[in-house]
């Protein structure tokens, strides 16, 4: 089932949204165990499916119109809890919905919620660990984590407990979930997408993104998301986009031959995304990949971005700096978590806060204070910056020899459950692909590529220069015309959908 | 990490972190800390801060809003989580000056 | 005994909160009086997910004031986040300027006993205000004595405008409070309400042995909203720091509060702990660029200076610096002042000028009035200045006519109508038969009336008391009620006299 076939049963009107509606929320209930959920209300989804039928008996709709969708819990919603996997806001309920639920949703392209997901708490993980809900399990191996911090969204899908789902990616959340559990999902260029109404992690990083099977149903979902919203001072003005105008297209339009859809494709390959601590397997899965583009027509050349390894101080001094201030706001004063024992103001504030946030969240929030804290100010936090700038310098070198970049997502296939929570330095070092591409902004996506001997999910990362995110889903559609992996379903997921 | 400096930046950020628990924090913090002793060594001498992405897409330039009321009274709504109010008030325990 | 001659040295930092509709990053009203946290909407509560977006009216208010004291407004500026935990500030943080203020230098000149002073300006920047606490006993959910927070007032757009440390007294501080909260309210940019809290100040304080190029250890003074406060504060507070030095004691740099009860400053226990406020760029907002088309704009809609005014009526008219200072103290006076110049020919304009700062200043002082509220308008003013001068009345049928305007001009705004404007002088002279007797047949003819019912004060006067005079001409004005032309009733009864 994908978003395009659903989208055709539904105006044929051989399946209602009701019904299709019906069928996710039994498959949630029935997998509760992956956790992959927060906070589910039928009632809630149901009044929503029972709009959409309305809506397409009408004629009014319009292509996304009564599918479903699930949010991931860092986006505010009216009606459904809003906790960012958090103790902190384990009951708040937004008076608002964020920008992305509002365009997804009945007063935009008429999506029905079929919840919220679960998360590492504040956004703040990679692993879906930190989650003060428990774990999201990984579906390929109820042992092994799913990534994060979009880790519930990514288990939804790739579970078939949605269609898609919504997620955000700070230092790459969206992409080494998607890869982990062996789903597609897109990183817009910071910008293109409202941060109102999303929980704030780090500012100059967070991006919300779609997440799904296939590069075709991201499309189709930037469509709905994507554009400048008055209320986020960073978004920016692009001219109305059809993010699916590229989807089957050859590469060079003048080029007619239907078996090498990418023949003028370069694809740019850094030499340190091949570097040692690539694990063997991740290593083989790419460059199969990388030989299917090949076949397909694309051009490989090696490139360089120097600065890759240093990104990961680069990130973790940024992240927890920005974190460290938009997380002051809870405080227990006007909503959230309020300890219950304290003697005056200033212990209901650290009594609140200690008791709120997770270890991990903490560690941040004290780190974000050091580097910004006055005679450290200029060696970290600016320094950070201006390295930053190089690494945003260093792409736009690397694409003056090419048209995408191509490498792993992360250095390894998803871990054990509790293997590296004991040492937070060990899961930053995961994040090593995908952090420099929030840094400097751009697009970058996660496609399925493999499978390591165990059965655990392999992702392609694709980066590409800003505002290229049709090109990008054109280029790994026809990837996914080619191949197989994305149609592939952990055993969990019982066969059985209505086509 | 000295215990003080624990202690400091725990109370900037309205943290308490128990005794029992400083010398794990330390060696987590203190290990973080070396990550980020990387970036010492790189040349930055007349390289600008990229404070934001979407510089390098684009000039920077705040937008304005129209100076106009747009927000009408939702208080309701809008204390709707709070922990503790009365007659439309947040309560806290007593603040002094 | 101290041998010590102590220098104060004094900067001001002032709070001016703009008058805009909204507030400064979200769309919530601005405006005073309001219920606890009806305007108070998600951004300013910080709900989770919200971010600011920037006022264009606030912005266009801080260039305002930018060119009014002939500063520097950056091209672009930064908003900073300044980070501390207080209830009546619910981010956590205060979004405000720091490395890259929109308002650099710049200059207000002040009079003290005579003497002019500079006073330069170190920078202005635009910030949020923060909310309020209500200290009054609230029971919290566990009967704990509580404070109430209304953050109705969180988001205020305010402008931050600091001095540098030239300020040598209390007095020239005050002046300096006085001449800028007079400004930014003829600016049009704060309403200059102190009681509300619209305009505060901070004065930082510190002493120094005179001839000492060091500064001494300063205090900062926060939140004086009156003039007579901030004065009282600064002395007591430089009397503190005196004494302490003087007994062997070192002034702690710190932040205090003014008792006015107690007429002590004491120190603010919540900020006692040196604070970091980790400043950094907001990351949810973008440089604010200005283009010189916006000031250039804004340049050429900017009503002229108090001083500018001064200056010109001095030069133009030969009014006086005491006139023309008092005929710029508010700007609707000044602009009230200026409709009566166009009315009226250039030698009009010192008697104009008496009448507004005589009749007309204690007239609307009574009803407590500014100028562009006043029963009397413009054209009334500049027809009895006509009318005077021509010899159709006399100065004290003037003055009457004035107060009979007024009145005239009240119960009509009560009753919701308005007045006659141009004509109404003359209608109301001839209606009651106002006219000024000129004729000199006809004054003698009340003279002799008078004489002859008055020998008396013709003995006495003829006798030496030049006071008999004065009452024989009093006689004459009754007589001929109040008409009779005073300068030919003088001349004419001199000769009768003799």
């Amino acid at each position: 089932m994908t978003i395009e076939k659903l989208h055709e049963a539904l105006i044929n009107k051989q399946l209602s949204s009701v019904e299709v509606t019906n069928y996710f929320l039994n498959r949630i209930d029935t997998a509760k165990d992956l956790n992959a959920y927060i906070d589910v209300q039928p009632e809630l989804s149901l009044a929503q499916a029972r709009q959409a039928d309305q809506l397409i008996a009408q004629g009014n709709q319009g292509y996304l119109t009564g599918i479903p969708i699930a949010h991931k819990d860092v986006f505010v919603t009216k009606g459904w809890k809003s906790t960012a996997a958090s103790k902190m806001l384990g009951n708040y309920q937004s008076p608002f919905d964020a920008t992305v639920v509002e365009k997804l949703g009945m007063l935009g392209s008429g999506m029905v919620c079929l919840g919220k997901t679960n998360m590492d708490e504040f956004a703040m993980g990679s692993s879906n660990e930190n989650s003060a809900f428990g774990p999201a399990l990984n579906p390929w191996n109820l042992d092994y984590v799913p990534g994060g911090s979009s880790g519930g969204s990514a288990v939804a899908v790739a579970a078939g407990l949605t269609i898609a789902a919504t997620g955000t990616d700070t230092g790459g959340s969206i992409r080494q979930p998607a890869a982990f559990c062996g789903i597609t999902g897109i990183k817009p260029t910071y910008g293109r997408v409202s941060r109102y109404g999303m929980i704030a992690y780090a500012s100059s990083l967070d991006q919300a993104g779609p997440m799904a099977k296939t590069a075709s149903e991201c499309a189709w979902l930037m469509n709905a998301i994507a554009g400048k919203d008055l209320r986020d001072s960073t978004s920016i003005e692009r001219e109305n986009e059809d993010f699916t105008r590229l989807l089957g297209a050859n590469w060079d339009s003048s080029n007619s031959n239907a078996s090498q859809p990418l023949q003028g494709l370069k694809i740019g390959v850094p030499k340190e995304f091949f570097a040692k601590g690539l694990n063997h397997e991740v290593k083989l899965a790419i460059e199969e990949a990388l030989k299917q583009f090949e076949a397909l027509g694309a051009v490989c050349v090696e490139v360089s971005l120097p600065k890759t390894e240093l990104s990961i101080p680069v990130y973790y001094v940024l992240a927890p700096a920005e974190a460290s201030s938009n997380l002051s706001r809870y405080d227990g004063v006007r909503y959230g978590y309020r300890s219950e024992k304290y003697k005056d103001l200033a212990q209901m504030y650290t009594h609140s806060r200690t008791e709120g946030f997770g270890a991990e969240v903490k560690r941040r929030i004290l780190v974000g204070a050091y580097v910004l804290s006055q005679g450290y100010y200029e060696a970290y936090y600016l320094q950070a910056q201006k390295i930053r700038r190089i690494i945003a310098q260093d792409f736009q070198t690397a694409f003056t020899q090419c048209d995408v970049l191509m490498g792993p997502v992360a250095p390894d296939v998803a871990w054990k459950i509790g293997e590296k929570s004991k040492d937070p330095i060990a899961m930053y070092l995961e994040d090593i692909f995908t952090l420099s591409a929030n840094l400097a902004g751009l697009p970058a996506m996660s496609l399925p590529c493999g499978f390591n001997q165990s059965g655990l999910p392999i992702g392609l990362q694709m980066i590409g220069n800003y505002f290229n995110e049709a090109e990008m889903l054109q280029v790994a559609n026809h990837f996914q015309t080619a191949t197989e992996w994305h149609s592939m379903q952990p055993l969990q997921n019982v066969a059985g959908e209505k086509s | 990490m000295k215990t003080e400096e624990i202690t400091h930046l725990a109370k900037l950020s309205s943290l308490e972190v128990p005794e029992n628990e400083i010398e794990a924090l330390s060696e987590a913090l203190e290990s973080i800390l070396q990550l980020a002793n990387q970036l010492q060594s790189i040349d930055t001498v007349g390289i600008e801060p990229l404070f934001h992405p979407i510089e390098m897409i684009t000039p920077l330039m705040q937008p304005l809003r129209p100076d106009q009321v747009t927000e009408l009274n939702q208080r309701e709504a809008n204390m709707a989580n709070a922990p503790a109010q009365f007659e439309g008030l947040f309560l806290v325990p007593k603040v002094i000056d | 005994m101290s041998q010590i001659e102590w220098e104060v040295v004094i900067g001001l930092e002032t709070h001016a909160q703009l008058m805009t509709q909204s507030k400064i990053f979200s769309g919530a009203s601005i405006a005073f009086g309001a219920s606890p946290n009806e305007q108070a909407c998600a951004v300013d509560l910080a709900l989770p997910g919200t971010l600011p977006v920037l006022n264009e009216g606030a912005v266009n208010h801080a260039i305002r004031f930018g060119l009014a004291i002939g500063s520097v407004v950056a091209p672009m500026s930064v908003f900073a986040r300044k980070n501390y935990f207080y209830p009546d500030l619910p981010k956590g943080y205060q979004i405000s300027q720091f490395s890259l203020p929109v308002v650099v230098g710049g200059k207000i000149m002040i009079e003290v006993d005579g003497q002019v002073k500079e006073i330069q300006l170190t920078r202005a920047h635009l910030e949020e205000d923060a909310g309020k606490s209500l200290h009054d006993d609230f029971a919290g959910p566990h009967g704990e004595s509580s404070s109430g927070i209304d953050l109705n007032r969180a988001g205020t757009p305010l402008l931050e405008i600091v001095t540098e440390p030239v300020m040598r007294s209390a007095t020239e501080a005050v002046a300096y409070a006085k001449e800028l909260h007079a400004l930014v309210m003829w600016l049009g940019i704060c309403d200059g309400n102190m009681q509300e809290g619209s305009f505060r100040c901070d004065a930082n304080v510190s002493v120094r042995p005179k001839g000492q190029k060091e500064f001494g250890t300063r205090c900062e003074i926060k939140n004086l909203n009156s003039f007579k406060f901030l004065e009282e504060a600064i002395l007591h507070e430089v009397q503190r720091q005196i004494e302490l030095i003087e007994d062997g004691g070192r002034v702690v740099q710190e932040t205090r509060l003014y008792d006015p009860d107690k007429m002590e400053t004491r120190s603010m226990r919540s900020k006692e702990d040196a604070q970091d406020y980790r400043y950094f760029p907001d990351p949810d907002l973008l440089p604010l660029q200005i283009a010189q088309e916006r000031i250039n704009g804004i340049r050429a809609l900017m009503p002229a200076l108090p001083k500018e005014l001064r200056e010109e009526w001095q030069n133009t008219y030969g009014l006086s610096s005491y006139d023309t200072g008092l005929l710029t103290q508010d700007k609707a006076l000044a602009h009230f002042f200026i409709e009566v110049l166009k009315l009226i020919e250039i030698d009009l304009a010192k008697p104009a000028a008496n009448l507004m700062a005589g009749e007309f200043a204690s007239a609307m002082n009574k009803e407590s009035l500014s100028a562009d509220l006043a029963p009397v308008r413009p054209i009334h003013i500049a027809e009895l200045l006509k009318r005077t001068k021509d010899g159709t009345i006399s100065n004290k049928i003037a003055k009457e006519i004035f107060s009979q305007i007024w009145e005239l001009g009240l119960n009509a705004s009560d009753r919701q109508e308005s007045i006659l404007l141009e004509g109404l002088v003359d209608q109301i002279i001839d209606q009651k038969g106002l006219r000024q007797i000129s004729d000199v047949g006809a004054i003698e003819k009340i003279i002799d009336q008078v004489l002859i019912e008055n020998p008396k004060s013709v003995e006495e006067y003829r006798s030496g008391k030049e006071k008999a005079f004065n009452a024989l001409v009093g006689q004459i004005m009754k007589a001929s009620k109040g008409k009779a032309n005073p300068g030919q009733v003088n001349t004419l009864l001199k000769q009768k006299l003799i």
